[in-house]
């Protein structure tokens, strides 16, 4: 292998794509835009829900109750109701996602010592949302019910439980996107935008060309991976520089490891790349078959927004086969739990293998494909 | 489009399908593609959040703490991976993610008890907020109910809180999510492919040829996404037919009313591959240009993250966005089973934005290539 040479080709490539200026600003867009729409516009945090009262109570208990529910912050009240017409109608539309329903005994059954009762009605159609509604819903209950005072004497719960959030303590998804985004960014830019370069070589006819000068398998795979190595590093590096001083995104670990390990992740999808795009021959297929492989486990299988633990038995089977995982547990470890090289060694060996993997398979198509 | 039009477009539609059908990897790609999502949205998405990996450090040791750890473990939500006398090893297991749930029982817990001022130690991994929310709920409403039946039902909660979910009774995620992988892969084979399949020709130098054929730019474009247009109209059969006989989706609303918004809506996904095919030159371009609007779409859509929690501001850009407003019309017919009247806003939406995008790409397309 003659460094000249792979270096003359990543020359080659780096020219093609500065050439195609609008390519490469895209490569720098595309993770600005992500951070911008995960740190500003979406989140799984619930604030704010939309909620209608229906207080057939009227009294001072009822009143407090509804005004522990709004004091939560959780809950914004928009509209009253008073008849169940107006419920359905709120729902259906979905100008509400909770109407609170507070039926006419509800001081008389407390005053008694019986259990009153108060309904929460709430828009199931998004169980995600519905189920974190709920959970408030029934804190605030539990907390206001504690502090009631019933026949003179204040309740005092036997049991309490003393919770403590670690690692991402005021429970945001930013904290759990932004390092999520690192793996998902690099298997976009690694793999799907690597999955073009040959295919276009094919067809456009300069692969032959390509095939007749001197330059070994190795030298011309490494060669095309290149320049987009460096650009996935650079795109690692701003997303954790605007993550962290930008979203305030916890940086707890060592951003050396994590350079390191990024680096070997980029290597292997980029191989990947390659390999699916010296299989298609055709930009079409590649970038369909790149998503199938790289992109679509990265983002749904990883762990990156939905839980693993979750998923059925087979589906986490799956989930093994999938590289980002691995490197999901490096980034949240670095980002948020500070972990280093003692709790890491077995992802960061899997990176090193994944990066083997990625360029073997690479080498091995292209000799398939020219021989 | 002048006379003959009509055939010229379908001599092109099936050069297009011949192209695509003679790569056998393009056909099972096109298959596999809506397959996929199907199984990873119908499977792998869920709230119902069990058998979480739970470590549990015992510091009592009395009969009284085993029986809350036996509260938790029965309850179903929580397994018990490991137990241990020392704190420091529940740290480890946090740090190596080998648990995600930490119950600590401090020493004097049985006598605490018996006093009614105990406290146990809740310790949650909050890498993944979603899963430490529903958690940390589970948790506590289980060492609150334990507390009551440990008093003896002497002291029921003076205020009970009944909840109904409308419209998804079982709140299963899957309802909700199944029907909306219609509108991303509609998204994806119409915008994106047609694209790609226009910038080909461009890069390949073949558009040429094909301008001085007899098609007029109009027959070009119409022959070139007609046939992404079914497929997406395929995807979207296969999609239904699966969600609802496989995942068992309640399909409460009308099929002709779905079939017409994909009609709307597809006209949104090939306006913009048109607009996309105009503004770029190569494939790359071309590919990284459509994923830079499609990515957008679809985290501001409302498929994964709820349209209701995002700031004023991108409510109102999403109201440009023709896959929030093909969405709320899936789920509506899908869930509801609403009709024209409560979703005639969609409608209308999803028109303005299809024709007005088709407009703006085609006026582009011919300028381009005139």
């Amino acid at each position: 292998m003659s460094l000249r040479r792979l270096l003359a080709i990543a020359r080659k490539e780096a020219l093609q794509l500065s050439r195609d200026s609008r390519s490469l600003a895209l490569a720098f867009a595309m993770p600005l835009l992500l951070l911008a729409i995960f740190g500003y516009a979406i989140s799984w945090d619930i604030r704010d829900v939309r909620t209608a009262v229906w207080d057939q109570d009227l009294s001072t208990d009822s009143r407090e109750l509804l005004d522990a529910f709004r004091a939560s912050g959780y809950f914004s009240f928009v509209t009253t109701v008073s008849s169940s017409a107006q419920v359905h109608d709120l729902l259906d539309r979905a100008v509400v996602q909770l109407v609170l329903v507070v039926p006419p005994d509800f001081a008389e059954d407390l005053g008694a010592g019986r259990s009153a009762v108060v309904q929460a009605l709430v828009d199931g159609s998004d169980a995600n949302t519905a189920t974190i509604v709920l959970s408030y819903a029934r804190a605030v209950v539990q907390e206001h019910s504690t502090g009631l005072r019933v026949a003179g004497e204040t309740l005092r719960p036997p049991l309490t439980a003393d919770s403590r959030v670690w690692y991402n303590e005021e429970l945001e998804s930013k904290n759990m996107i932004v390092p999520g985004l690192v793996a998902v960014i690099m298997m976009i830019i690694g793999a799907m935008l690597t999955s073009l370069t040959i295919a276009r070589e094919w067809e456009r006819g300069t692969m032959e060309q390509l095939a007749a000068t001197p330059v070994t398998r190795l030298e011309v795979v490494l060669g095309k991976l290149l320049p987009y190595v460096v650009i996935g590093m650079t795109d690692v590096a701003v997303i954790s520089l605007v993550g962290v001083f930008l979203f305030d995104v916890p940086f707890r670990g060592s951003p050396i490891l994590l350079a390191i390990l990024s680096f070997f992740f980029l290597l292997g999808a980029a191989g990947l790349g390659v390999f699916i795009s010296a299989a298609a021959r055709s930009q079409l297929l590649a970038t369909q078959m790149s998503m199938m492989a790289t992109y679509l486990p990265a983002l749904l299988l990883s762990g990156f927004m939905f839980a693993i633990s979750v998923m059925p038995k087979p589906l986490q089977l799956v989930t093994y086969l999938v590289p980002a995982r691995y490197f999901l547990v490096v980034t949240r470890g670095i980002f948020l739990k500070g972990v280093g090289v003692e709790v890491l060694r077995a992802e960061g060996l899997l990176m090193v293998a994944f990066a083997i993997a990625g360029v073997t398979l690479a080498v091995h198509a292209f000799r398939k494909e020219i021989g | 489009m002048t006379k003959g039009g009509p055939r010229r477009v379908g001599v092109l539609v099936r050069k297009e399908f011949l192209q695509l059908a003679r790569d056998p990897r393009m056909r099972r790609v096109l298959f596999l593609l809506p397959v996929i999502q199907l199984i990873v949205f119908g499977y792998a998405v869920s709230t119902d959040i069990r058998h979480t990996e739970t470590f549990v450090v015992d510091l009592d040791g009395t009969p009284e703490a085993r029986r809350l750890i036996e509260v938790f473990e029965s309850s179903g939500y929580f397994d018990v991976v490991e137990r241990s006398r020392r704190p420091g090893d529940l740290v480890r297991a946090l740090d190596h993610g080998d648990a995600v749930l930490g119950v600590v029982v401090s020493a004097g817990y049985a006598d605490d008890l018996s006093r009614h001022e105990a406290t146990v130690q809740l310790l949650v991994d909050g890498t993944n907020s979603n899963v430490a929310t529903v958690v940390l709920g589970y948790a506590e409403r289980i060492v609150h109910g334990h507390g009551i039946a440990v008093a003896g039902g002497g002291i029921a909660p003076p205020i009970e809180l009944r909840d109904r979910a409308w419209f998804n009774p079982d709140l299963d995620s899957r309802d909700y999510n199944v029907p909306a992988v219609v509108g991303v892969l509609i998204l994806v084979v119409c915008f994106m492919l047609t694209a790609l399949a226009i910038v080909r020709e461009r890069e390949i130098g073949t558009l040429e040829q094909l301008m001085v054929s007899p098609l007029s730019p109009l027959e070009l474009v119409m022959g070139k996404a007609i046939p992404f247009a079914l497929i997406g109209l395929f995807d979207l059969a296969v999609v239904t037919v699966i969600a609802v006989l496989w995942f068992r989706v309640p399909f409460a609303g009308s099929p002709l009313l779905l079939f017409g918004s994909s009609l709307l809506f597809l006209l949104s996904g090939l306006g913009l591959g048109l607009f996309v095919s105009t503004i770029t030159r190569t494939q790359q371009e071309a590919f990284m240009a459509s994923y830079l609007l499609f990515f957008p779409m679809i985290l501001l859509s409302g498929f994964m993250f709820p349209v209701s929690s995002m700031p004023a501001v991108f409510r109102w850009i999403s109201l440009a966005n023709p896959l929030r407003h093909f969405l709320e019309i899936v789920r509506g017919i899908f869930l509801k089973g609403v009709g024209l009247p409560e979703l005639w806003t969609q409608h209308v939406a999803l028109a303005i934005l299809g024709v007005g995008l088709l407009a703006v790409a085609a006026w582009r397309f011919e300028k381009r290539v005139g």
